[in-house]
């Protein structure tokens, strides 16, 4: 029996523009979304509403622009502090996506709390968004960044994480979902041990939002991360959340105009937050583009979703086993809709090229995380990536794709 | 496959691509140089041996997609013999070939002008031009491992 489907696909599919362009004649089939998703109707809209109806620098002017602009900006900050389950709005930072809120963190957090000899504990399955600021800051303050092993399944290897955390470590940072693998990490384990340290918890969650319903309150993490892009929401805009009182203590990240109380050569002080992170002017529209997605997901259901892309992904892994060759790269027992493969003589680079011209868009590479390919002994994979969008039927002409690639490589 | 991919793939660099040409480390070598794309993950290592001032042995080692294996096999066949300035040039000419600023040459590329199909591929370019960023860096011995990106 099959059961009903979660919502109507074809409805839905219509509300994404880009969905209906054509490529070499045939509709496109996207299939990478963990590197960016596409965009609903309501997302376009709202930005333009933006743009159209009140659009001035924010929170500045006395003019009716301005306080329109400023309450388009600030009633988005409330809906996504709703949307990830924050006490309060004042603990949402917007920030341009992970990776700068990553940085954010690693720079204020880092220097708020980590001396000399502290450590500072990832894991081997980060995107390099997660590596390379805390390698950044360690330089400047003597601690060191290590990584908790991953298995040969592509999980978390729990006894490793668990002896490399001691005394010593001060901040735990941690994907929640795995951009190359889709594996999910078991962030309530890893939100208690940390805790039983006392380190900081610092949650990247750029895969986990348009996937998992959030609440960051209950995660026990002390910051967290996402990207507007990725949730179907405007490229530029994400947010950054942390704990109230950890945001008043960590200095800020950036100076400049907006993130300041009063200013004078001698001494400077600084506004609370969120203003206090957010220097200079910001992606203005982008916000109520993020809050439109944020409405979108939760219209159809996170669950919802979460449930129809686990049927694509189980469908693609059902149909990717039967090309001869073929190896999925990461089988978590838990994952996201995320499919990463290699194919005996055929480099993804290639897959790639010939998947590209039957319409069917693929991601291939190292996907940021080189330490992870080195893990698993391959230069790259190719990763099809499922949304809320996707059909069995594009993931039959993934399949379709791929044979024609074998037929072209395999001598 | 349909005519594009054909024009792409051409069965001259399908071939180079699964058996590769003057692969392997050459004891001999008195150059060598590496490339790197850190986009795809290709790496691959060009030994010369040069003699008054002529490259009279090329091979390589490395792992990468089929157009930068075929590219990296070719170059080794088209490079031998060549003094170092005409070997400079033949990495300008095919440069500039499959970056599309100058059309296929026969004269000067040979059978090199397999590679014209790339320039319809952006993405690619840096696959076919890696080896040949390599060879300039082997021939000028700039010691750095040659970056595309």
């Amino acid at each position: 029996m099959i059961a009903a489907p979660a919502y109507d696909l074809e409805k839905v599919r219509a509300d994404f523009p880009i969905l209906s362009e054509e490529v070499r004649g045939q509709r496109i089939a996207y299939l990478d979304n963990a590197a960016s998703s596409q965009k609903p109707r309501a997302v376009l809209d709202a930005v333009d509403h933006v743009y159209e109806t009140g659009y001035a620098n924010i929170h500045r002017g006395v003019h009716v622009l301005s306080e329109r602009a400023t309450e388009h900006y600030e009633r988005s900050r409330r809906r996504m502090a709703k949307f990830i389950g924050a006490q309060s709005a004042d603990e949402v930072i917007f920030v341009r996506g992970t990776t700068e809120g990553l940085n954010l963190v690693a720079s204020s957090l880092g220097r708020y709390a980590l001396r000399e000899g502290d450590e500072v504990l990832l894991t081997g399955m980060e995107h390099h968004s997660n590596i390379v600021p805390w390698q950044m800051v360690a330089e400047l303050t003597g601690a060191k960044v290590l990584a908790a092993p991953v298995t040969d399944r592509g999980e978390l290897d729990m006894d490793g994480f668990r002896a490399l955390l001691s005394d010593r470590t001060r901040i735990v940072s941690v994907v929640h979902v795995s951009n190359a693998l889709g594996t999910v990490n078991p962030v309530d384990e890893i939100a208690r041990l940390a805790k039983e340290r006392g380190a900081y918890l610092v949650l990247d969650g750029a895969q986990a939002a348009p996937h998992l319903k959030l609440d960051v309150q209950a995660l026990g993490c002390d910051f967290y991360c996402l990207s507007g892009h990725k949730m179907y929401g405007p490229s530029g805009i994400g947010v950054l959340w942390g704990k109230k009182r950890l945001l008043e203590a960590i200095p800020p990240y950036q100076g400049g105009g907006e993130m300041i109380r009063t200013v004078s050569f001698e001494r400077t002080t600084y506004a609370e937050p969120p203003a206090k992170f957010e220097a200079g002017t910001p992606n203005i529209a982008g916000p109520a583009g993020l809050a439109a997605a944020a409405d979108y997901l939760d219209g159809l259901g996170i669950p919802e979703v979460a449930e129809h892309e686990a049927r694509v992904r189980e469908y693609a892994e059902s149909r990717l086993s039967e090309i001869p060759g073929l190896r999925v790269v990461g089988t978590a027992r838990d994952k996201a809709a995320v499919v990463s493969f290699v194919v005996d003589g055929v480099h993804p680079h290639d897959l790639g090229t010939v998947l590209d011209q039957e319409g069917v868009a693929v991601r291939t590479g190292h996907h940021c995380t080189q330490p992870l390919m080195e893990r698993f002994g391959v230069p790259a994979t190719a990763r099809a990536s499922f949304g809320l969008y996707n059909t069995e039927a594009e993931v039959d002409r993934l399949a379709a794709g791929l044979r024609t690639a074998l037929e072209v490589f395999r001598p | 496959m349909n005519d594009a991919l054909r024009d792409l793939y051409r069965e001259v660099i399908l071939d180079h691509s699964r058996r590769p040409r003057n692969y392997g480390a050459m004891d001999a070598a008195n150059r060598q140089s590496d490339g790197f794309n850190p986009l795809c993950g290709d790496r691959l290592r060009l030994f010369l041996l040069v003699e008054d001032g002529a490259v009279r042995q090329a091979s390589f080692v490395g792992d990468g997609c089929a157009i930068s294996t075929a590219s990296a096999s070719l170059l080794t066949e088209a490079a031998r013999g060549l003094p170092e300035e005409e070997a400079l040039e033949l990495v300008e000419n095919f440069r500039g070939m499959v970056a599309g600023e100058s059309e296929p040459d026969g004269e000067s590329l040979g059978k090199l002008t397999v590679f014209a199909g790339v320039r319809d591929y952006p993405t690619r370019v840096k696959c076919a031009t890696l080896a040949w960023h390599t060879l300039r860096a082997a021939i000028e011995q700039t010691g750095e491992t040659v970056k595309t990106e």
